[in-house]
């Protein structure tokens, strides 16, 4: 686990960018819990972090796709990696090294 | 036999769904088990041309969902293959081994995309366009693509060309013989379509017979047959199919093209049926719905052992293309014909006659009476004078339709079908009777029509609810009522009440508009309900910089303001300075972390370009220097959007402000136009000039600037309150209703009451542009590894692990 942020570096509902081990990633703070994904979309290279996000999904600024934060699963084929997040003491920690349908830090 | 029949069907496309619904529309014992080879639950094939443009989600298409099989006792397995049986002992083999036993089987194998047998053909960059797999790769392919090519110019082919263009790919649709279309069109109307073609970057190659595909890793052009070549790095192959016989063959049926089938549907064993594209009757293979939906009728009958046949379709068909209208149904000629054409508007309408009889009809640019044309090709109807015919047509509205006359050509619904589902079923709305008789949910190209029919059988329409939350089925109207009388502040209270905005996100930007309105402006703004644009005050472009439009009202700026602009562009190295369609200048590609910069240099409010908010009022020099000026046009559309700036709008409105008719400022296709009259000022409303044009309707024509800024302020205060969220104003008026409008906005207590909201709501806006040095959250421009901005406030912002941040 690779630390992040602090818990009030990205306001609440919205996601921010960050560079982690030489990936990077969009983390998002929402209702539900943390989440981390790729930054880029598949589709065309949207800003991930600049989405709309609800419980668990965000949807990319460009052209409306909805990936699950969980998964890092979008419509069809398109998908991005999600990794595990963890909250300890108001520091968000990520592991970038390990992809995968990402337990939720509440 | 088992005390319960068994028929089992293999294949689970359309074909196979439709053989399986029509068994048990007529009885409600059999048991039915339906083999699908794909790892889906049946799909609609031909809404693929749809997703190949939007690039929607594939799982969309599914006919029916999930609960459907199980409400229906239908079982389904899916991603099994049928390899072979015993068809005397009623036994199947699946995937090598298990037995799966039968007392009839329907084969409804479809078919495989048609590919040459040229060389190349099998390179990286090579797609058919059969599956969502294909819609998928084609897609992907051409956003990154610089040619395409479609092998084939039938039906198929123009739509994926013109998905292809869609995604701004240039492509050539390559065609073998001498027209588009042959066997639909005649050569005049083939021809015609290729400029409509053009207008949509669809270049098309006739009489061009490929003969390799050239390239060594992968697709890199096409050489052919007489010795030209062209670049080619996405290659799309439609040109025809091949019926799916293999399990046939294996099972010792007799085929043909395809399975051969009698008039029952029945194949060459007694106990064997066959479908769809993989059957063959009468010497046809059928490659289109309607067809396989008859048959699929016609063999349930016969599978219950009730009398039926099938005698062969006229064939019909739609381009499933925006932008262009084209029916086809039966013979592109007859012995006589009757043609009405405009070559201008390209518009081509024909009717052909054989024996004094309907044989065939196109339709192309104009497709009024598309149904009544043809019920009379398939009726055979008499037809004395071909060209009445036609006009007769083409006047023709749902009243005048006979009940056969089909309008779903997809599903094959007649017009009947629909009067009884409202008349007998009683449904209400054409939603309901869409998804009762499933008419309009193939291309859905017959939907108008359809809204029109039902509207004509419930004796006018039940609206639709434009739901604000599609998730939750809420309206705009349903939620304000509960954000006034729960006195709610925030779009999480509204999602904590109501639940919207929770599972899908798309209609958080809605409830924030809504929330605000509601409040006059003085509600909890929550920056996650907005877009990114409403969080950072500017316009996200394609890489993720962004636009800044300062606020030059009217279109009027000063030296000392384009100085600014100009130094402003140097010192960030705005990559772009543009003079925009309104009135005023644009610096694009500008970084998140430099907008706060930028703006604070720049010291211009924002022009609100990004936002639904009022954009710009467009002003023409009007009577202070123009030699036919009637009125200081200029002053008053300055003062205009002094009085209107700052407010967010259901949509963006624009409005423009003319000294003279004119028009010089485009005020007749603004949200809100105002132009200069002999003796006063005329108010115009609900027009537009973008992706519908619309001229704007007259308000009123008023004696003074103060009636006109009175009478317009109180229409853009009644839109600000009951329009739809992103309706903008070309269709609210309309909605709504000029007459209905005058009414409103005229009467003097109702006049007065949006006036007085609008002044509360204007009073509680302010400068969206001066978080630059007051942001709602430290991070509001920048990612986690930038600083933020110094001068921001002195929240602390703690970067490095908690440990370290302690000491
Ligand atoms: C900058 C400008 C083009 C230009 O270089 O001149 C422009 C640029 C965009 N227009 Fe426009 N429109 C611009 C004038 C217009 C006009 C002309 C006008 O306003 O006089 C129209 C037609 C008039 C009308 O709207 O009735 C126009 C009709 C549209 C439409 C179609 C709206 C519709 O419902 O018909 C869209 C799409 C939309 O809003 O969904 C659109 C959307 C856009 C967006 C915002 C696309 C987007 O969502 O990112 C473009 C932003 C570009 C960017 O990189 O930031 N733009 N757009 C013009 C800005 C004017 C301004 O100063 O604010
Ligand atoms: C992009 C596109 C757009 C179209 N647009 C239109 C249109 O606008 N209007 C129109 O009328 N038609 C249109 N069509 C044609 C229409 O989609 C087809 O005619 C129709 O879908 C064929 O249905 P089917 O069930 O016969 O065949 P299929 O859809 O091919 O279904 C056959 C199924 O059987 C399965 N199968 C085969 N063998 C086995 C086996 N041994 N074991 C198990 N499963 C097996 C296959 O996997 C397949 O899923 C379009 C087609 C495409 C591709
Ligand atoms: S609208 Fe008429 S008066 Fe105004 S500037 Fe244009 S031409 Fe002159
Ligand atoms: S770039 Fe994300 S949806 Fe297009």
């Amino acid at each position: 686990m690779t630390f992040a942020c602090r818990e009030d570096d990205v306001p609440p509902g919205e996601g921010r960018n960050i560079t982690l081990e030489g990936k990077r990633v969009a983390l998002f703070r929402t209702d539900t819990g943390w989440y981390a994904v790729d930054a880029v979309c598949p589709h065309k290279g949207g800003p991930l972090a600049d989405g709309i996000v609800c419980d668990h999904a965000v949807t990319c600024p460009l052209h409306d796709r909805s990936f699950d934060l969980r998964t890092g699963q979008g419509p069809g084929e398109d998908r991005v990696s999600a990794y595990p997040v963890e909250l300890r003491d108001g520091a968000v920690y990520v592991a970038v090294g390990s992809p995968a349908a990402a337990p939720v830090a509440a | 036999m088992s005390e319960r029949d068994r028929i089992v069907i293999v294949g689970g496309g359309i074909a196979g769904q439709a053989v399986a619904e029509a068994l048990r529309e007529r009885d409600p014992d059999v048991a039915i088990t339906l083999v699908c080879g794909e790892d889906a639950l049946p799909y609609d094939r031909i809404r693929l041309s749809e997703i190949l443009v939007d690039g929607s989600d594939a799982a969309t298409l599914a006919l029916r969902p999930e609960e459907w099989f199980a409400d229906h006792d239908v079982e389904v397995l899916l991603g099994r293959w049928v390899e072979g049986g015993d068809l005397d002992a009623g036994t199947l083999v699946l995937d090598g081994a298990e037995e799966l036993t039968f007392d009839k089987l329907v084969l409804a194998t479809g078919s495989q995309p048609l590919l040459p047998p040229i060389p190349g053909i099998g390179l990286p960059g090579v797609h058919p366009f059969r599956d969502p797999a294909d819609c998928e790769a084609i897609r992907q392919s051409a956003t990154t693509a610089t040619h395409a090519a479609v092998i084939g110019g039938g039906l198929l082919g123009l739509e994926a060309a013109r998905g292809i263009a869609a995604q701004g790919c240039d492509v050539t649709v390559i065609h073998l013989v001498d027209r588009l279309m042959e066997r639909q069109l005649d050569p005049v109307s083939a021809a015609m379509l290729e400029p409509s073609l053009a207008d949509l970057n669809i270049k098309v190659r006739l009489e061009s017979a490929t003969q390799a595909i050239t390239g060594g890793d992968r697709a890199r052009g096409l050489q052919f047959k007489d010795g030209s070549s062209m670049d080619a790095d996405l290659v799309v192959v439609s040109i025809g199919i091949r019926p799916e016989k293999t399990l046939a063959n294996t099972l010792g049926l007799a085929t043909n093209r395809g399975i051969v089938v009698a008039d029952s549907m029945r194949t060459s064993h007694p106990r064997v049926w066959s479908v769809g594209e993989c059957a063959e009757h009468a010497g046809m293979v059928y490659g289109l719905v309607a067809p396989i939906l008859e048959q699929a009728r016609v063999a349930a009958d016969t599978l219950l052992d009730r009398s039926a046949a099938y005698t062969g379709s006229i064939l019909s068909a739609k381009l499933k293309v925006a932008g262009i209208d084209l029916v086809t149904v039966g013979e592109a000629d007859g012995e006589t014909s009757a043609v009405v054409s405009d070559a201008a508007a390209r518009t081509y309408r024909k009717l052909s006659v054989r024996d004094g009889r309907a044989v065939g009809a196109i339709l192309l640019g104009d497709v009024r009476g598309a149904e009544a044309l043809m019920a009379a090709v398939r009726a055979a109807e008499e037809v004395t004078d071909p060209l009445d015919a036609l006009a007769a047509a083409s006047a023709a509205g749902p009243a005048d339709l006979p009940d056969e006359a089909q309008i779903c050509n997809c599903n094959g619904v007649c017009k009947g079908d629909l009067v009884a589902a409202v008349e007998v079923d009683g449904c209400t709305t054409p939603r309901e009777v869409m998804s009762r008789t499933r008419a309009g949910t193939g291309c859905g190209s017959c939907k108008p029509a359809v809204i029109d029919i039902v509207a004509m059988a419930a004796g006018g329409l039940n609206e639709e609810p434009a739901y604000l939350c599609a998730c939750r089925k809420q309206t705009r109207d349903e939620l304000a009522d509960q954000i006034r009388s729960q006195g709610l502040q925030s779009v999480s209270e509204v999602s904590q009440c109501c639940g919207t905005g929770r599972d899908c996100g798309a209609c958080k930007p809605a409830l924030a508009y809504l929330v605000s309105e509601v409040n006059d402006n003085r509600h909890r703004e929550e920056r996650h309900a907005r877009y990114i644009n409403d969080r950072v005050h500017a316009n996200i472009q394609k890489d993720g910089t962004f636009s800044v439009v300062p606020k030059m009202r009217g279109g009027v700026t000063t030296p000392s303001e384009l100085r600014r602009i100009a130094d402003v562009a140097e010192k960030y190295e705005i990559p772009l300075v543009k003079v925009t369609g309104g009135q005023r200048i644009d610096l694009l590609g500008v970084t998140k972390e430099d907008l706060p910069k930028v703006w604070r240099d720049l010291d211009m409010p924002s022009g609100f370009a990004y936002a639904k908010a009022v954009r710009t009022v467009k002003t023409c020099v009007g009577e202070q220097h123009c030699r036919f000026g009637l009125g200081d046009s200029m002053g008053f559309g300055v003062e205009i959007e002094k009085a209107w700036e700052g407010l967010h709008t259901p949509a963006k409105v624009k409005a423009g402000v003319s000294g003279c008719p004119r028009n010089c400022a485009e005020a007749t296709i603004k949200d809100i136009g105002i132009v200069a009259v002999e003796g006063g000022w005329q108010v115009r409303i609900g027009g537009a000039a973008g992706a519908s044009v619309r001229e704007a309707d007259i308000l009123d024509t008023v004696e003074t600037k103060a009636e006109a800024m009175r009478l317009s302020t109180t229409f853009l205060q009644y839109y600000r309150e009951n329009a739809d969220y992103k309706e903008r104003t070309y269709d609210f008026v309309p909605r709504i209703g000029l007459d209905e409008i005058k009414r409103i906005v005229t009467d003097e207590t109702i006049g007065a009451a949006l006036r007085e909201r609008f002044r509360l709501a204007k009073a509680a806006t302010v400068d969206p542009w001066l978080e630059r040095d007051d942001p709602y959250h430290p991070r509001q421009f920048t990612d986690l590894d930038q600083q933020p901005e110094d001068d921001g406030p002195p929240t602390p912002v703690v970067v490095g692990p908690p440990e370290e941040a302690r000491r």
